[in-house]
């Protein structure tokens, strides 16, 4: 089926089988290869994009039930306040190892830091609980989330 | 092995690997025609722009070697880290051997900075010298009294950038010995304050992995596997699968070990693969349970060891006064690295195919794909993306998942680009595992509480046996990745016997992060810790009194030292316990103290980890930092909770949701302190796993709760 999925500002044409994950669609259809696959069962987070501002995991994300929502993924994320922040606090800490989680790990640090501007060590962890890094870059992305909050206050 | 990185040795290495040499090549012809970069050796590319490009002949699977081996470049040819960019290298042995495994090009045994930190100076100083003889002839200045500073020639009046001298510089010959620059000369090389290369990429999205491989027309395979290792196709019905949309068709690989499903996308192949419906051959499949693993290991430590490692055979138990035992279990455990298995084959206009593989030891598919395909190997190409993640487990003694790509591939019409796609699932039931391990070991104290007697006995499958590594690890028997970190440990251990005994093969096994130090080092350092308490001494003063006059020995004592002061040892907040654990590998010492509060009934909630690591020179410091923080967590994640357990042969485990990873709130800080050193370079992406988990054990001993079974919720401990 034909959907139009707005993507990153930009309205993509696409056709995808009812039910296909947002995921695939990004990756397979877009080569939109920012946003990782790693689980494919909402465990790991290395999937997560914002839909209407909100991180969602991808693959259990049916693209139709997200067409005419806004959608954004890694590659446009350093557009925002929050995800420049982010991004400089994650090089000036060297938070990545092998990296491939580290899309899904920023996603969900914006959305905290969107809600929540300053959070404390607790609502780090539980917001960050569902992102997975099998490199164990832990402390990084936590102080890496300290350290974008402290950019963002200026 | 052994690893000479004196510059002799880097010479004879090298020489004796077969690899061209470095220095004098004289790479006329290496510049492309009309290219505006010149390769100045296999090392080194500089652009007429003067940026110049390390070749990277060690994958990057997160470990650092990419922004460390360009550390090394940049240093000694003279320009910042900006100036300088890193490809990987092509698969070719002859010139990008691992110095450490002789003719193989790969990465593993924590060697990629120890086996290229002379080579890849001298290729960098070989450089230098090249763009400062041509910059001489260029200004009649003298080469000696020339530099490069920050990519600029400077010692000729004005600084002149260096890449205006690069295209004179092909034309000449490389100095035999060229200079290296001498550890006062560093900048960078030890510079805290140098960042990773890949960090930028890695977080925009733009770094390219395996995964995001999307050739044009490229088909998605996904193979149904048998239930059980050993299993094999007798046939399939692929009628449900010709309804999924997208849908190419089914076909059972050559070697009948699994059916290929082939599809226009990703996902569906995964439906097209759900819905095909295989018959199995599982007459030669595995089917035993886990239980009965453990039991066949159990019993072997209380028969007669099959070798004896260290012949001191009895112990002289007889001499003691107290004896202390415990047995240990360490199960199965997947490497379930971030990014799952994949690979992309392609067939090129030559005749010959490219590989595109986070490929970790490209010797192995290389020659794989020669045979599948029945090619020359210089038409075999590979194409060396980004990893996400590895543990050991992408470097397979048979190229098991590119052998599957290949055999995927071979039996199409080849025309259109085949990407072979494992999903979580595949790899969690994958094999490949950390075998399981059992241990015994009762230590001998005399009446004054000194060591009198050490008897160890292990048992578990030995991973190189039956692999092309066997000749290379296996001597007189023994499985030396069975027993490292016990028979050779730096202690000196008075009485200490050690017995190995193989037990059958269960499913297939493979290296993970530290290989038989994920559990001799667990073994040694909990039985210090009883022998000590047993003893009523002091855990750290106790072992240093094991800890010698050799220089591993002061090595291993100066980390244990550190560890204890930087950890505050002995005087934890009120509320929390400590254990400590020392351990060497890869060349490399690492101390750890793990503090805990709460107790296995109410919870145990790893507070702090301080860690002390001497690994030698310290190229890149933060990446040393992130490389213990890592391997804590991995080595600590997986003693917590997680195991692979086979029913009737089958796996148990599908996914995270029941091989659960470390998550953030798992520990609370990890602390790195690194000892200044002018020892040649050693391992550190493995070594800072083996002593968290048993540091991890010995303070929960102190809550007094023993784990001899992991992971440890297995044997009564909670967790927060
Ligand atoms: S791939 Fe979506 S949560 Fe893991
Ligand atoms: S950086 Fe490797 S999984 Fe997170």
């Amino acid at each position: 089926m034909s959907l139009v999925l707005k993507l990153n500002g930009v309205e993509h044409t696409v056709d995808a089988e009812p039910g296909t994950p947002l995921l695939w669609v990004l990756r397979d259809e877009l080569q939109m290869t920012g946003t990782k696959f790693g689980c494919g069962v909402a465990s790991c987070g290395a999937c997560t994009v914002h839909v209407d501002g909100f991180p969602m995991r991808s693959c259990i994300t049916a693209a139709e039930d997200v067409a005419g929502a806004e959608i954004t993924t890694i590659e446009a994320i350093g557009a925002t306040k929050e995800g420049a922040a982010i991004q400089q606090a994650w090089e000036e800490l060297d938070v990545v190892q092998c990296g491939y989680c580290q899309s899904g790990q920023i996603m969900s640090a914006v959305g905290l830091l969107t809600e929540n501007p300053k959070p404390s060590v607790g609502d780090i962890h539980d917001y960050m609980d569902g992102n997975a890094c099998r490199c164990a870059t832990y402390q990084r992305i936590r102080a890496g989330i300290q350290r974008a909050s402290e950019i963002m206050e200026g | 092995m052994t690893l000479n990185t004196s510059r002799r040795g880097f010479l004879k290495g090298a020489a004796a690997a077969g690899a061209v040499l470095v220095v004098g090549l004289k790479p006329n012809g290496a510049l492309a025609a009309g290219g505006s970069t010149a390769q100045i050796n296999p090392f080194v590319k500089i652009g007429a722009d003067g940026r110049v490009i390390a070749i990277i002949k060690h994958f990057e699977k997160g470990q650092g070697p990419a922004t460390g081996l360009s550390t090394l470049i940049a240093e000694e040819i003279g320009v910042t880290m900006d100036q300088i960019d890193y490809e990987f290298a092509p698969s070719n042995p002859e010139l990008y051997a691992n110095l450490a495994f002789g003719q193989i090009q790969g990465t593993g045994g924590s060697t990629a900075m120890a086996n290229s930190f002379m080579q890849y100076r001298t290729a960098g100083a070989a450089a230098r010298a090249v763009i400062l003889d041509a910059a001489a002839q260029a200004t009649g200045v003298d080469a000696g009294t020339l530099d490069i500073v920050d990519g600029m020639v400077t010692g000729a009046g004005t600084p002149m950038p260096l890449g205006d001298f690069v295209a004179a510089a092909t034309e000449l010959e490389a100095p035999a010995e060229p200079t290296l620059k001498t550890p006062d000369q560093w900048r960078l090389i030890g510079n805290p304050d140098i960042r990773r290369l890949d960090s930028k990429i890695k977080g925009d999205g733009t770094a390219m992995y395996a995964m995001d491989v999307y050739l044009p027309n490229q088909m998605i395979a996904m193979l149904a596997r048998p239930p059980q290792q050993g299993g094999l196709v007798a046939g399939f019905d692929d009628s449900a699968a010709r309804e999924v949309k997208g849908f190419i068709r089914a076909a059972t690989l050559p070697n009948n070990a699994a059916v290929a499903v082939y599809a226009e996308n990703t996902w569906a192949a995964m439906q097209a693969r759900e819905a095909l419906s295989v018959e199995w051959d599982l007459s030669n499949a595995e089917t035993r349970d886990s239980t009965q693993i453990k039991a066949e290991i159990m019993a072997a430590l209380d028969a007669d060891a099959e070798y004896n490692v260290l012949k001191n055979d009895p112990a002289p138990m007889d001499q003691a006064a107290q004896v202390i035992e415990q047995t240990f279990y360490f199960p199965l455990l997947a490497h379930a690295a971030m990014e799952p298995l994949n690979c992309t084959i392609e067939a090129n206009e030559d005749g010959g195919v490219t590989l595109h593989d986070g490929a970790q030891m490209p010797t192995g598919p290389h020659m794989a794909m020669a045979q599948i395909f029945d090619l020359p190997m210089d038409k075999v190409r590979i194409n060396t993306m980004l990893a996400g993640g590895s543990f050991g487990r992408r470097a397979t003694p048979t190229a098991d998942y590119q052998v599957e790509a290949a055999l995927a591939f071979v039996i199409t019409d080849r025309t259109r680009p085949v990407k072979l796609v494992w999903s979580r699932e595949d790899d969690m039931r994958g094999g490949y595992y950390r075998p399981a391990f059992g241990h015994k070991v009762r230590v001998g104290l005399s009446d004054t509480g000194d060591i009198v007697a050490w008897d160890h006995r292990i048992a578990g499958q030995s991973i190189m046996k039956g692999t092309a590594f066997e000749a290379f690890a296996v001597h007189d028997g023994v499985d030396h990745s069975s027993v490292e970190g016990t028979a050779d440990t730096p202690y000196t251990i008075p009485g200490m016997h050690v017995g190995l005994t193989d037990t059958k093969k269960a499913t297939s096994t493979l290296w993970w992060r530290s290989v038989g130090h994920t559990h001799t080092a667990h073994a040694m350092e909990v039985m210090m810790d009883m022998a000590a308490r047993a003893a009523g001494r002091d855990p750290v003063e106790f072992r240093l009194a094991y800890l010698g006059d050799s220089t591993d020995a002061k090595r291993k004592a100066g980390v244990l030292k550190l560890a204890a002061e930087k950890g505050n040892w002995g005087n934890a907040p009120a509320g929390r316990t400590q254990g400590i654990a020392v351990h060497k590998s890869f060349g490399s010492f690492v101390a750890e103290v793990v503090e805990v509060s709460g107790t296995a009934d109410t919870g145990i909630q790893i507070e702090k980890v301080t860690c002390a690591v001497d690994c030698g020179i310290a190229v890149n410091p933060d990446v040393i930092k992130a490389q213990i923080e890592g391997g804590v967590g991995y080595g600590l994640g997986h003693v917590m909770r997680d195991e692979i357990t086979l029913t009737g042969g089958v796996v148990d485990q599908y996914n995270f949701p029941d091989y659960e990873p470390l998550r953030m709130r798992d520990i609370g800080a990890i602390e790195t302190h690194i000892v200044a050193s002018a020892e040649p370079p050693t391992g550190i992406g493995e070594p800072g796993t083996p002593p968290a988990a048993p540091a991890l054990a010995n303070a929960i001993a102190q809550t007094g709760t023993i784990v001899g079974v992991l992971p440890m919720i297995n044997d009564g401990v909670e967790f927060a």
